[in-house]
């Protein structure tokens, strides 16, 4: 008989290998949708997680999605730890992007070394000023940070949305919903002739070595981690609450805003409708299946970003519709979720002759 | 300036319209909430009931199949919330998120087929006495049976929760899973019950929206409905019958586009569709300041996972 019995300690073996489970069990439930819609789920697999990503140009762009989703997912793991649920990183992107997207327009017939850091730093303020409006509505007026901050997220994409069509629309560009094209010195530089990385990256990467840092060797990453397992516990301890709120929805701010800086100097080089496609959403998803743990989420952003491409590749390819890559995003955190259980619970085998 | 009293019941008719679908969902969760779960996924659910009830519609030709297997659909998708947060006791922020991502995927997946394919005409009831009485004909007759029971639905939700053992035993749940598990009621039974109840209503605000408000099949069309109908279960402080009010407040909003539009009003159309938005987000701020009601109205167990040792 098999008796299912709670665990002392959550298993730290199986907190590491759960991702690699839910990853696994994605791709089996996906080669069933994929026979269910009447394709053969091997080969229609193999066009979505290899196909796109077999030659350089292929894992150029892996790295391209890669990127704002590992900064923004790095963000809010600030978030998730302290329990602060902040939802609406679409828009922090989307408002970040607005706001370096303004300045480099203001610069948009002007060269200068000093042009790309005033865009960037502009864009990490935009998106921490619309982080801050949950967050202080939260603290201030006790408002559900949830819905405030998702709510946000519709209307910055109406903002940009005026915008572009509106005062910002390129004056030569015969009413397309686009603004100018930034000038060289507002982009950020690519890695490599021919290839559409660009050194956004490198903000991905000294996000996830700091928050490394801060997470383990401060007392502020001792203090958020507190608070998420228990705010009685930090409330006792004598921890400032409100003033963690804020900052940790500062910080996904600023990573958000980042990334949407990120989108809009690198490879487009100007503001247009869709500056990104759900990064905001989907990073919450990388956030989890990375543990909310730096390293962590540097795996999960490439496997998620395999999810991007491959939805492309195989609507080429395949004529399998390109919303597969939300499917398996969705189902990636579900079964995520779900192999949680064996977290807390372990199957025990019991001889019933006894 | 003569103002036709019959113009004015149609926008109100029109108003009431757009409310049906915030209503439906909005009822649903609340029993949802009631019960101490909290399902993220109201936006998921709709928009797979949206895309199951024009689908079938469409496939079998019968309003009636189309109807209740968008309410099936929703009862089905919510089935994997409710296993997930009530036998895998997995967080409800994050499951219902998940919900809502998978759900607007494969809704559109499955919708594919379904884009620019022209709606049914769905039969109205008592069309014959539209003209019968001048402001309130408009208002009363000539609408779809879902209208007539989305409007009622708040009060016999009220009716349910208050007055019957089976609504307390839902509240028991809800504010306090172990003393109603220590009377002997399953309390994982009583929460999927609920769970599956919401997810059919959302299902059915869903088919709404696809059958007879728009109706077609647009992609993505329930466009943050199911998130503000979260927001007017916080809104309602769990009260059916205040969301009714909310409703009517967020499909004045939404009416209220088109005809300042047609009116000719300056005012970027961006801003009038961001309005309900941002509205919601002031009413969130005014409801929750007094935190001291919000906590007396809240379910106790909201979105705190129970699980019986056995």
């Amino acid at each position: 008989m098999i008796k299912i019995v709670k665990r002392d300690q959550p298993s730290k073996t199986i907190f590491f290998f759960t991702p690699v489970l839910a990853i696994f069990l994605t791709l089996v439930a996906g080669g069933l949708i994929f026979y269910i819609l009447g394709f053969k789920p091997f080969e229609a697999l193999k066009f979505f997680f290899i196909v796109p990503i077999a030659d350089k140009y292929g894992l150029s762009e892996l790295l391209l999605k890669a990127t704002p989703l590992c900064l923004i997912a790095i963000g809010l793991s600030f978030c998730f730890k302290s329990n602060n649920w902040n939802i609406g990183a679409e828009g922090q992107l989307t408002f970040g992007a607005i706001v370096s997207g303004g300045v480099a327009l203001l610069f948009y017939d002007q060269e200068g070394f000093y042009i790309l850091p005033l865009v960037i730093l502009s864009g990490a303020i935009g998106g921490m000023i619309y982080a801050s409006i949950p967050a202080i509505l939260k603290t201030y007026f006790n408002t559900n940070e949830i819905l405030v901050s998702l709510m946000l997220v519709y209307v910055s994409k109406l903002i940009l949305d005026y915008l572009v069509v509106g005062p910002w629309s390129n004056p030569e560009g015969f009413n397309f919903p686009e603004t100018r094209q930034f000038s060289d010195s507002a982009r950020l530089p690519l890695l490599f002739e021919g290839l559409r990385i660009h050194t956004g990256i490198f903000l991905a990467l000294a996000a996830v070595v700091i928050s490394w840092f801060v997470f383990y060797k401060t007392y502020l990453g001792f203090q958020m981690k507190v608070s998420g397992f228990s705010l009685k516990t930090a409330k006792y301890a004598g921890y400032k609450g409100k003033k963690m709120i804020i900052l940790v929805f500062l910080i996904s701010g600023a990573c958000a805003g980042l990334a949407g800086v990120g989108e809009i100097t690198g490879p487009i080089g100007q503001l247009h409708r869709e500056v990104s496609p759900d990064y905001g959403f989907t990073a919450i998803i990388v956030a989890f299946l990375g543990r909310l743990h730096p390293v962590g989420i540097i795996f999960a952003s490439l496997v998620v970003a395999i999810t991007y491409l491959g939805a492309e590749t195989a609507q080429i390819f395949m004529q399998i519709p390109k919303y597969t890559g939300q499917v398996f995003q969705g189902m990636i955190l579900f079964f995520l979720l779900a192999s949680d259980y064996l977290l807390y619970f372990k199957f025990k085998f019991i001889d019933s002759k006894k | 300036m003569i103002i036709d009293v019959n113009f004015v019941g149609l926008i109100i008719a029109s108003i009431m319209a757009s409310a049906v679908p915030l209503i439906l969902a909005s009822c649903g969760e609340l029993i949802t909430e009631r019960s101490g779960v909290l399902n993220l996924g109201v936006e998921g659910m709709m928009i797979i009931g949206a895309i199951s009830g024009f689908a079938l519609m469409t496939v079998t030709g019968s309003l009636i199949i189309a109807v209740f297997g968008a309410m099936l659909a929703g009862v089905l998708i919510s089935t994997i919330f409710a296993f997930l947060t009530q036998t895998l006791i997995t967080n409800h922020v994050a499951t219902g998120l998940a919900l809502t991502i998978f759900g607007i995927g494969i809704s559109a997946m499955i919708g594919k087929n379904f884009v620019g394919i022209p709606g049914k005409e769905f039969p109205v009831l008592f069309e014959g006495l539209k003209d019968t009485i001048p402001l309130l004909s408009p208002i009363l007759f000539g609408h779809s049976i879902v209208f007539y029971f989305a409007f009622a639905l708040p009060f016999i939700t009220s009716y349910f929760l208050k007055k019957t053992k089976i609504g307390l035993i839902v509240r028991a749940v809800g504010d306090s899973p172990e003393s109603a598990s220590n009377q002997g009621i399953n309390v994982r039974f009583v929460r999927y019950a609920c769970i599956l109840y919401g997810g059919a209503m959302c299902g059915l605000a869903g088919a709404y929206l696809s059958m007879i408000y728009t109706p077609q099949w647009i992609e993505n069309m329930t466009g943050g409905r199911g998130w503000i109908a979260l927001a007017l279960v916080v809104f309602s402080t769990w009260n059916p019958i205040k969301i009714l009010i909310g409703a009517m407040i967020f499909g004045g909003l939404t009416i209220i586009q088109f005809h300042m539009q047609a009116i000719g009003v300056r005012i970027p159309v961006q801003f009038l569709t961001a309005l309900p938005y941002i509205v919601t987000i002031i009413v969130l701020v005014v409801i929750s300041r007094d935190s001291r009601k919000i906590r007396l109205s809240t379910p106790s167990s909201l979105g705190k996972s129970f699980h019986k040792d056995n």
